[in-house]
């Protein structure tokens, strides 16, 4: 991409996809801004026209708001801490020489192909039942009071079902990081009179920040619009408990049919996300940099 | 205080045994290479020494102690390796500083010793930069300053030059060498180069497949071959080798004449052959005249010899100079 010419053309070359991808975004971004001006109520369809800022004051004085906004965070913060200690302690296992290896990654990776629905399903009724789950057998076994998760801790119970699901991403990101550390490095070290730990922290970690934040950022993406797991699980629940920026947004618009009210939760959702995305990128964006 | 003896040690990786029982002695503030071709358990042999790799037998002690099963770090060695092996993330002065932190010095006090290697090694300039910052020379550097600190009681050097180009590698090999004058510490040194070897060695150990073919200076390995496999890998161009008739004249199953002893004349020699290519270097020309019943003969003439493609010309060993080897490849 040297010349006049060929940048030219490369530009001309990638600009479909650029503006089939611009539409893709723009056109749906454009009409929820649209709608969230709207008095749209679809059981109310004789009330329209403009309705200036009053679905965003709405939304926002919204006393399930400010904990949706909490709920939002803390899924998001929860899942990350599981995922990313959680995940260099298993990718420090994995990159052990351990017989049957190759099954035993498998295994691990096996929860990032099930779909959201179906294991939040899978831990809500086999594992987190008060009657038929796992836990609840446990505790009987062990002469315990069976303990309902999903009524008494729901955002908890969230949390795990969630970092379960994102626990193989992270670990493969880091493995991967793992294996590519340079081994005289670690040699030099041992050479060097430092500790199995002290390895660890001056060269394992600093080696893993930058997987880290890709991990970090990616999963930080995701986990703002965890849907799928609330909906099967608690609806929300018990009151909002477990309710979220995104579900909140569904369940003003497709559960009280409110779809202004939606769209400016919607725009708000946008607006948190780029504040969420500014303030990681401040943090750890840094360690991107080659 | 350096000394390290290795006594009937033997590497085996599965079933392949690398190293064949081997014994070496490296006395103190000696500079020793370890040379030969690659894959021939250079490496491995280092790594024993280090400690990098455990003894499938034999004893291996430094300074008479008994260190075959003593962790590397307790040894009192230093490596450099190939690939430098820095620290990436920390800075020139942290990597130099590292194994003084770890030994639990004070920071003022690796400071100063920091301070003094970099001034050894023209690093001062440079402490505050990351290695990914620094050419290949000062990384190697990075790497040696990183080893001097410690004091240790021998350096161990694992083909340091071989990332480095032809020019910096001749620098280096002078700063490593004189380095060797100021220090006075026993240093072992692998490459497959052999003129690395001839040029920084007090004693060369010439290795092949994991044994030992010759131990001695640089000069003994030159002039007095102990077999083929030494003859052919010391000395540049390679010993020329004739079988035959023509050796049997000389009374050996084989005889071998480095190129640099054989007479070129245009009028009259032992054997008469055609010049084939010749190289130029200025200094020297090197001839690869084909002589019949014999082979292709490397020969090494002056800067000035106008021989050309297709010449005739004729050859004189020098007689006190020729190598004679018996059937089993021993020098006789
Ligand atoms: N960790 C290992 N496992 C199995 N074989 C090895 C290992 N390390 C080295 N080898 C073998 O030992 C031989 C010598 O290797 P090395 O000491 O690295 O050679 P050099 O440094 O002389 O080039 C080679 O044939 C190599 O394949
Ligand atoms: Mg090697």
């Amino acid at each position: 991409m040297a010349t006049k010419a060929s940048r030219t053309a490369a530009r001309a070359m990638v600009s479909p996809a650029v503006i089939l991808l611009l539409g893709w975004m723009i056109v749906p971004l454009a009409m929820t801004l649209y709608f969230s001006f709207l008095r749209y109520n679809l059981l109310n369809p004789t009330q329209g026209g403009f309705a200036g800022f009053d679905n965003y004051y709405y939304f926002l004085t919204n006393p399930a708001f400010f904990q949706a906004l909490t709920n939002t965070l803390t899924l998001v913060l929860g899942v990350l801490v599981i995922t990313v200690f959680g995940g260099i302690g298993l990718a420090l296992l994995l990159d052990q020489p351990i017989w049957g290896q190759g099954v035993v990654r498998v295994l691990v990776i096996a929860p990032f192909f099930v779909m959201p629905t179906v294991s939040a399903l899978v831990w809500k009724n086999m594992f987190m039942n008060p009657v038929n789950g796992m836990f609840a057998h446990m505790a009987k076994a062990m002469g315990l009071q069976p303990y309902d998760f999903l009524a008494h801790a729901p955002l908890a119970s969230i949390i795990v079902i969630v970092a379960w699901q994102w626990l193989p991403f992270s670990t493969l990101i880091l493995l991967t990081a793992l294996q590519s550390l340079d081994r005289e490095q670690q040699e030099a070290a041992e050479m060097d009179g430092a500790s199995v730990f002290n390895r660890f922290v001056y060269l394992t970690v600093p080696h893993l920040t930058r997987a880290v934040t890709v991990v970090i950022l990616i999963q930080t993406i995701f986990l703002l619009s965890v849907f799928a797991e609330i909906l099967v699980t608690t609806n929300g629940g018990p009151g909002t408990a477990s309710t979220n920026i995104s579900y909140l947004v569904y369940a003003q618009s497709l559960l009280n049919y409110d779809v202004g009210g939606g769209s400016a939760g919607g725009i708000i959702a946008v607006i948190l996300a780029n504040i969420v995305a500014f303030f990681v990128m401040r943090m750890i964006g840094k360690n991107l940099d080659a | 205080m350096g000394k390290i003896t290795l006594r009937n040690v033997v590497k085996r990786f599965g079933d392949a045994e690398v190293i064949p029982p081997l014994d070496l002695d490296i006395e103190n503030g000696e500079f020793v290479v370890f040379v030969g071709p690659s894959g021939c358990g250079k490496s491995t042999l280092l790594r024993l020494i280090a400690g990098l790799e455990d003894t499938s037998d034999g004893v291996i002690s430094i300074d008479g102690l008994d260190a075959t099963d003593t962790p590397p770090a307790k040894r009192g060695l230093a490596m450099v390796f190939q690939s430098y092996a820095l620290y990436p993330h920390m800075t020139v002065r942290k990597n130099i500083a590292f194994p003084l932190k770890m030994a639990g010095l004070s920071p003022e006090a690796a400071a100063k010793k920091v301070e003094a290697a970099a001034k050894v090694l023209n690093l001062t300039a440079y402490l505050d930069r990351k290695p990914g910052q620094l050419s290949g020379g000062q990384r190697q550097r990075v790497a040696i300053g990183r080893a001097i600190v410690r004091e240790p009681k021998a350096f161990l050097f694992d083909e340091p030059l071989s990332n480095l180009d032809a020019a910096l590698r001749v620098n280096m090999r002078l700063e490593i060498s004189e380095l060797h004058q100021t220090l006075k510490t026993t240093m072992v040194y692998v490459t497959h180069d052999q003129v690395e070897a001839m040029t920084m060695a007090d004693k060369i150990v010439v290795l092949n497949a994991g044994r030992i073919e010759q131990v001695g200076s640089p000069l003994t390995l030159y002039n007095r071959p102990a077999n083929l496999f030494v003859a052919g890998f010391i000395g540049s161009p390679k010993m020329n080798f004739v079988t035959g008739a023509e050796a049997e004249a000389h009374g050996a199953p084989t005889i071998g004449i480095r190129p640099e002893h054989i007479d070129l004349s245009a009028q009259n020699g032992d054997w008469q052959g055609k010049v084939g290519v010749s190289e130029h270097l200025g200094s020297d020309t090197f001839l690869h005249v084909h002589v019949p019943e014999v082979g292709v003969v490397t020969v090494r003439a002056g800067g000035e010899v106008a021989a050309r493609h297709g010449d005739t010309v004729w050859l004189t060993l020098q007689a006190d100079r020729i190598h004679r080897f018996g059937p089993d490849g021993k020098a006789l």
